[in-house]
């Protein structure tokens, strides 16, 4: 078995604005079976990270327990990254966007470390409004520890045991949603055409933004009967539109497609054109985007793409009116006051 | 584009890069593989079968396979496939009993091969296992044509070359040397069954109206004669200042030479800018690492004499102009004249074919330049049982193409004494099988080393040049050969796809370092190339293109730089890709089918 990838790459392959190549964002061969939708999000992070040209060392990658979580060795190998305890990737992220804001959060989980174990600790992250991506990569099934239905298998969806799942599933965009999130979305790891603009609207999103991304775990739920497989997904993917991520120096030049077209501006100057818009979808109504979810599940569809945004939506920092500078870099002069200071505030007691 | 056709054996031997570029189609990839498990015998016998002189070649070739080694495109240098050659025949036990032998069951049919050169014994090494009564005609007085008379013995140690002639002289080939043939018709009146010419390209070109030319013309040589006659011995010195006329690879061979005649101040003298010199490039470091400058834009312009004395020559300086068309003309520059003193002249401004031999009126045409009329593919002269090979047939060329010649004219030969179609050739014999031996275990070595190329060591040159016989090039150590052999990108391992298996689930585009898979809708190849993951725009290299997939997409793989790591096939779920090897055995005499006894 090979455990590394050769040297080369294709000698016209690019470099981005600050220098790197594709190859710089990589990480160690996948260890993960063969065909798993997983390692096609590492290489969508790979691609979006390489194309936002965010420097690798100002990248943290957090993640919790699960194959999914073992991705962060497959990509950004020269980026900070912290494996942490099941379910608790969000506590481990909320300390390190605490301490030091200026960093790129992506926090990598599963349906089983999120929507089981870390449920409560995701509620939490949504609220508080962290700035981070959250992708979840979400195959109905614990992969790791062999399968089992995980919370967000559908009822009547079975797997390689082929016993259905009988309990009712947790859709993680309704509830981020329900939440308050303020980026929401949904991919699926075989479209990469929508899945990359999405993380890179999601990095470069001032604030908590979840993509829940579907992704078909080849071993253990990928069979006829269940809703999470290649097949199936790519039958039942519906999207809101068709997403395109604009980098803040770049024109949108992209031929307008068929049908009502929007632009959303986002914090940083960069922007999302979205074309092909469903009927009765805005992307700035959360309403219509939690009804949009639910018409389509009724339909037994699965409604993919970008699902809610409020780009204005105060992050963390914001919401605690923390200083501009991150607080590790905050030395002892920073944070004690001075004699006068002290004495200043002495008087205000008296 | 329609989906690829893979049962048509040219796809897959394309891939093959080095094996398609050789002109006899050596499967280069097997052998390496051969030399990096030490089996040093099956790397030699692959070549023999291919190519008949690994020793010879694997010190002298051409090697227009390593400029279309794959490695070239995805690092900075080739597999060093030439003299990986070399390591097999180096370090190969003996493997007589691996060669026919004779006697063979005569077959009744008798050929006369005129030239000893390595495409006439190609035909006989092919043609004597088969029964041939074969006459081989050479005027020298050993056999192996201008590889015994022109290639010096500091690149080519005479007893390897001895070695590799006499496996196909013991087959049982009737030895005529000493004789140069002066007339066809009295060869055409014999019995002979077919006769092949393969006399070379022996007549050197001179400069015949330069102006001083006859006055000291026993200091003035044309390059091949006065090689062949330092090869068989008349010729022992030369002056201390020589002066090389022409920048191919003569020239170098003369110079060099020179210098271990005891030229001191040897200086090659070329038309033509050096970076557009004939010469292969490294000819060309090999002697100026022997101290021989070389000028380049000096045009000739007379030859020095006093009293009968050669004293130099006379060189005019030129620049090369280009037109539109990208054509070269040399244009004199208003520089004085150059003048170069020279006790000896070595003229190496080229060969031309000669046939005094062939009377005119025998039913053999001659075309242009006064060369034969001859077929490209079947090397049949427009006298049915008169074949042309090697340089006689096309004009000068190398070692290796002479044998792919030989090779060719052999199957012609045998399947005009079959009284069959020498149009209906052949198929060549080829083979694809997988490469599987667990889940992710291949039979061939799949990792991709980054090992740049590997320097073959040369001997000291304050030894080498005192004596024309002590070989240069030292060829590369058991370790180093390993380590050179381990470089090959093993491009007979093809990436095999099978559509029905295919779940479209991205994990071989993913993971593929060279970025050569898409899965993307069909189109026509131009639009197609331009939409890949990575724009396809090497055209000389196909698109492997499969049928239409559940998605209506279908799956191109850039077959460019490609590195058969088999990663596509480790990480696909449903084995849609395997990792096949494919063997492409040229057709030889030996595959012609007997027909029927009458
Ligand atoms: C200086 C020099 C260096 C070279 N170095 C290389 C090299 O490093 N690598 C490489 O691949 N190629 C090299 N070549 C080219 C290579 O030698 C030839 O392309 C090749 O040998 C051609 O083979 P052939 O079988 O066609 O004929 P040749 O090898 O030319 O043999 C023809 C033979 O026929 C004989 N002959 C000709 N007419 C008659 C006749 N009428 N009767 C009897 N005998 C006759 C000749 O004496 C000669 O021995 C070199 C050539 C020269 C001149
Ligand atoms: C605290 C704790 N409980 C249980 C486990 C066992 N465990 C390991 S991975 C896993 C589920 C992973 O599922 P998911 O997050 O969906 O990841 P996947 O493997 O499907 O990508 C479980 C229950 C554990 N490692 N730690
Ligand atoms: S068990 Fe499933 S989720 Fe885990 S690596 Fe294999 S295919 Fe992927
Ligand atoms: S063998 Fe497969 S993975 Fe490796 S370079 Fe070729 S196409 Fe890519
Ligand atoms: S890895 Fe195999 S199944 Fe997956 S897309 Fe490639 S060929 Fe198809
Ligand atoms: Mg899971």
């Amino acid at each position: 078995m090979s455990y590394k990838r050769p040297a080369f790459r294709h000698p016209d392959a690019a470099i981005n604005e600050i220098g790197f190549h594709q190859k710089d964002y990589e990480g160690a061969l996948s260890t993960l079976c063969a065909g798993c939708g997983h390692d096609s999000i590492s290489a969508a992070i790979i691609q979006a990270c390489f194309e936002l040209s965010i420097p690798p060392h100002r990248i943290a990658k957090i993640s919790g327990i699960g194959c999914s979580s073992k991705t962060p060795t497959y990509f950004l190998a020269n980026s900070h990254g912290f494996n942490s305890v099941h379910g608790r990737m969000p506590s481990v992220a909320t300390g390190a966007v605490m301490a030091n804001k200026d960093l790129t959060y992506i926090g990598v989980s599963g349906d089983g470390d999120t929507a089981s174990i870390g449920m409560g600790q995701f509620a939490h992250v949504v609220r508080r409004n962290l700035n981070m991506v959250y992708i979840v990569m979400n195959n109905g099934c614990y992969g790791l520890t062999k399968g089992q239905d995980s919370a967000t298998a559908d009822v009547g969806s079975s797997g390689k045991a082929g016993v259905p799942t009988m309990f009712s599933s947790i859709d993680l965009a309704g509830l981020a949603l329900e939440l308050g999130a303020g980026f929401v979305a949904r991919s699926f790891s075989g479209d990469k055409n929508q899945l990359i603009p999405l993380i890179k609207a999601g990095i470069s999103h001032d604030g908590f933004a979840l993509i829940d991304v579907l992704s078909p775990c080849v071993t253990f739920n990928n069979t006829k009967s269940s809703t999470k497989s290649y097949t199936y997904v790519r039958d039942h993917m519906e999207s809101t539109s068709i997403a395109d991520f604009v980098p803040v120096k770049k024109e949108i030049t992209a031929s307008v497609q068929p049908g009502e077209s929007k632009t959303i501006e986002m914090h940083d100057g960069s922007k999302i054109s979205l074309s092909s818009i469903a009927e009765g979808w805005d992307p700035k109504d959360r309403l219509s985007a939690i009804n949009a979810i639910h018409k389509a599940s009724l339909e037994g569809e699965v409604l993919t793409g970008l699902l809610y945004i409020d780009a204005a939506q105060p992050p963390v920092h914001k919401l605690l009116n923390t200083v501009d500078a991150p607080l590790n870099s905050l030395q002892e002069r920073d944070l004690v006051p001075s004699q006068e200071a002290l004495e200043e505030i002495n008087m205000g007691f008296r | 584009m329609k989906p690829t056709d893979l049962k048509d054996p040219e796809y897959f031997h394309k891939v093959v890069d080095c094996q398609y570029a050789c002109p006899a189609h050596t499967p280069v990839p097997e052998y390496i593989r051969m030399i990096a498990l030490e089996r040093y015998d099956d790397a030699y016998m692959i070549n023999w079968e291919s190519n008949v002189f690994p020793g010879v070649l694997g010190r002298t070739c051409d090697r227009p396979c390593e400029p279309a080694c794959r490695r070239g495109r995805v690092e900075e240098e080739p597999v060093a496939i030439c003299r990986l050659k070399r390591v097999a025949a180096d370090m190969k036990g003996n493997v007589r009993d691996r060669i026919p032998q004779g006697p063979f069951p005569a077959n009744g049919k008798k050929v006369a091969l005129i030239g000893g050169g390595p495409a006439s014994l190609t035909v006989a090494r092919d043609l004597a296992p088969l029964g041939y009564e074969i006459h081989l005609f050479d005027e020298q007085k050993a056999g192996g044509g201008f590889m015994r008379s022109q290639i010096p013995a500091f690149r080519l140690p005479e007893q390897v070359l001895d070695e590799e002639v006499n496996y196909i002289l013991d087959m049982g080939v009737h030895k005529h040397f000493n004789t140069y043939v002066s007339s066809m018709k009295e060869i055409l009146a014999q019995d002979y069954d077919a006769v092949f010419v393969g006399t070379g390209a022996p007549r050197g070109k001179d400069l015949p109206k330069l102006p001083g030319r006859w006055d000291a013309k026993e200091r003035v040589h044309i390059g091949i004669d006065w090689l062949a006659s330092v090869a068989f011995e008349h010729t022992e010195k030369i002056g201390k200042k020589v002066i090389v006329v022409g920048g191919g690879n003569t020239a170098m061979d003369c110079c060099r030479t020179a210098r271990r005649l005891g030229g001191t101040d040897v200086k090659v003298v070329v038309r033509s800018p050096f970076e557009e010199m004939k010469a292969s490039p490294w000819e060309i470091s090999d002697a100026q690492h022997e101290d021989i400058p070389i000028l380049s834009c000096h045009n000739p312009k007379a030859f020095v004499t006093e009293n009968g004395v050669l004293k130099g020559m006379m060189f005019q300086k030129v620049e090369a102009v280009y037109d539109d068309n990208g054509k070269r003309r040399l244009v004199p520059t208003d520089e004085p004249e150059v003048f170069i003193e020279a006790d000896d002249v070595l003229l190496a401004i080229g060969q031309d074919n000669a046939f005094p031999w062939i009377e005119k009126d025998l039913g053999i045409e001659f075309g242009e330049w006064d060369m034969p009329v001859v077929d490209k593919v079947t090397f049949q002269s427009t006298l049915p049982k008169v074949f042309f090979g090697g340089d006689a047939a096309f004009g000068p060329e190398n070692v290796i193409t002479a044998v792919a010649h030989g090779h060719q004219a052999a199957v012609s030969i045998e399947l005009f004494c079959q009284q069959s179609d020498v149009h209906q050739r052949p198929a060549p014999i080829t083979n694809l099988y997988s490469q599987k031996m667990g889940i992710h275990e291949w039979s061939y070595d799949n990792g991709v080393v980054s090992d740049l190329r590997y320097q073959v060591p040369h001997a000291n040159k304050e030894i080498t040049l005192t004596n024309r016989k002590l070989e240069v090039e030292l060829g590369f150590d058991m370790p180093t050969g390993y380590k050179e052999a381990m470089r090959c990108l093993n491009c007979d391992v093809q990436t095999v796809f099978q559509e029905n298996r295919c779940i479209e689930c991205d994990a071989c585009v993913d993971v593929c370092p060279t970025s050569c898979i898409t899965f993307t809708t069909n189109g026509e190849e131009d639009d197609l190339r331009q939409r890949l993951t990575m724009p396809a725009n090497n055209p000389d290299q196909d698109l492997y293109v499969s049928d239409v997939l559940p998605t209506a997409r279908v799956m191109v793989k850039d077959e460019d730089v490609c590195l058969h790591c088999g990663l596509c096939a480790e990480r696909c779920p449903t084995s849609a890709w395997d990792m096949q090897k494919f063997l492409y055995n040229v057709s030889k005499a030996s595959h012609v089918c007997p027909t029927e006894a009458v």
